[in-house]
């Protein structure tokens, strides 16, 4: 479903990514992890078609990047630590709007189903600079899995949340995942990392330094497979 | 929480790239700035008082006869106008970069320049509305008649020329971390030959010039509307991509 091969960015004189090797097969839940600055973020970027590869060659769903990029991003959703919602407009009507862009005919009724999956129905026509946290982090989740699409990208989606929200997301991510999209997420947050994802990948120093299915972890936990890979 | 799936059939979904797409993008996109200002009214009120200040101030610091007012006008509305729409630019594109739409906008499977076009509309929605407010208001501190159709279209194509080269500028300015005093030093010196010739003509009509004498900046500001908004069509795409 997700195919890199000898992915390069640079921004200016700085390499962030130096010749990233990633391959996701369809239905796996990959969490990206690796310290600050291991180029996480821009490689979710790049996979997103929001920021330009340097050298390389990306495959998404069977379209490339970045000259097949609007193919992909009809089966691509996305969700980061930013909301990526309009404050001034209510939860329907961000998602009315999203809907509009993606070329989702009969949008109202999917909206709905939208908004009851994410538990958030009772509040539909409230504004979402009202909501909480939590609430703007599942908006989002609704608003990234609008088009149904394919593939999903979770960059840091725990940012910021308490750990009723954590929890009320953890929720959400599994009913995504359940419905056999693929997903890569990256996060700090091991234990849930540990608890969601089927593969684990460690990114350090622009490179994939280390990777391992939950089969292959079940001898030891991730804290100290993450601890080693990154003392290699 | 309901778990139910999440299954759309493959019917309701199009293809991106169609026209239809493009032009239902655009719309989008206007409809979503013009209902959350509607909401909010923080560009609006922001413009708008800014420009009443700008007209008084130059009322009182201006002891002016009939003749000299006529003759200053143009310049003073467009002074006006030129700020009060940098103020608005910013604010429009500020919103877009606060919670991270920006990238949502650039995730949607449409053509990029749809959400120039949106915001284009949206921005000069915005700065209409504020001229609308803005002219009887002048006429009345300052006694002069605006009500004139070639000079309301001057207004028009100045305006359209100023907001599609500013949408562009300010797309560019918002990724930056001076965007607030960065996007009148990128715009101010490439607006300069809108500003002229809106100045020129405008004055060609209050003056009560020949037609014939304004004709010249009309077809500057026509050419400059083509020109910038061609432009920004094909770069959009390269100026919002990292």
């Amino acid at each position: 479903m997700i195919e890199v091969k000898k992915l390069v960015k640079r921004f200016g004189m700085k390499t962030v990514l130096r010749g990233v090797d990633f391959d996701v097969q369809p239905g796996e839940f990959v969490a990206l992890l690796g310290p600050n600055g291991a180029g996480k973020t821009t490689f979710l970027r790049i996979l997103a078609s929001l920021s330009r590869p340097s050298l390389g060659e990306i495959r998404v769903a069977g379209y490339r990047l970045p000259s097949e990029a609007a193919a992909v991003r009809a089966r691509l959703g996305v969700v980061s630590h930013l909301p990526l919602l309009y404050g001034d407009l209510t939860a329907e009507e961000n998602l009315r709007f999203f809907a509009r862009m993606y070329g989702i005919t009969n949008y109202e009724l999917r909206i709905t189903e939208v908004l009851e999956m994410v538990g958030l129905s009772a509040r539909r026509h409230d504004l979402v600079r009202t909501f909480s946290r939590g609430m703007q982090q599942r908006l989002a989740i609704g608003r990234a899995v609008l088009h149904d699409p394919d593939v999903m990208l979770f960059d840091e989606p725990y940012t910021g949340l308490d750990q009723d929200a954590s929890s009320m997301l953890d929720d959400v991510l599994r009913s995504v995942a359940a419905q056999g999209r693929t997903v890569v997420m990256t996060s700090h947050d091991l234990v849930r990392a540990e608890d969601l994802a089927t593969r684990f990948d460690i990114l350090s120093r622009g490179v994939i330094a280390a990777s391992v299915t939950r089969k292959g972890l079940s001898r030891s936990n991730l804290l100290s497979f993450y601890k080693q890979a990154l003392a290699n | 929480m309901d778990s139910r799936p999440l299954t759309v059939s493959s019917t309701t979904v199009r293809r991106p790239s169609s026209t239809v797409g493009f032009v239902r993008a655009v719309g989008a996109v206007a409809w979503k700035d013009l209902t959350a200002e509607y909401r909010s009214r923080e560009l609006f009120s922001s413009m708008l008082v800014f420009s009443l200040l700008v007209i008084l101030i130059f009322n009182f610091a201006l002891e002016l006869d009939i003749k000299t007012r006529q003759s200053v006008t143009s310049g003073v509305l467009w002074v006006t106008f030129a700020f009060a729409g940098t103020l608005g630019l910013n604010r429009s594109m500020a919103v877009e970069k606060d919670r991270g739409c920006l990238d949502g906008l650039l995730l949607a499977p449409v053509d990029r320049a749809a959400i120039y076009f949106g915001k284009v509309i949206s921005n000069l929605a915005f700065m209409l509305i504020v001229e609308i407010v803005i002219l009887p208001v002048y006429s009345f501190l300052y006694s002069v008649n605006l009500f004139n159709p070639g000079l309301l279209m001057v207004i028009l194509l100045g305006s359209i020329g100023y907001i599609a080269v500013g949408t562009l500028l300010a797309s560019m300015a918002v990724q930056t971390r001076t965007r607030d005093v960065l996007l009148p030093i990128l715009l101010f010196p490439v607006a300069i030959p809108v500003l002229i010739a809106a100045v020129k003509a405008s004055g060609g009509y209050l003056n009560g010039d020949e037609f014939s004498m304004i004709l010249p900046w009309i077809n500057l500001l026509i050419v400059y509307d083509i020109i910038f908004v061609a432009i920004a069509f094909m770069v959009f795409d390269y100026v919002v991509e990292e």
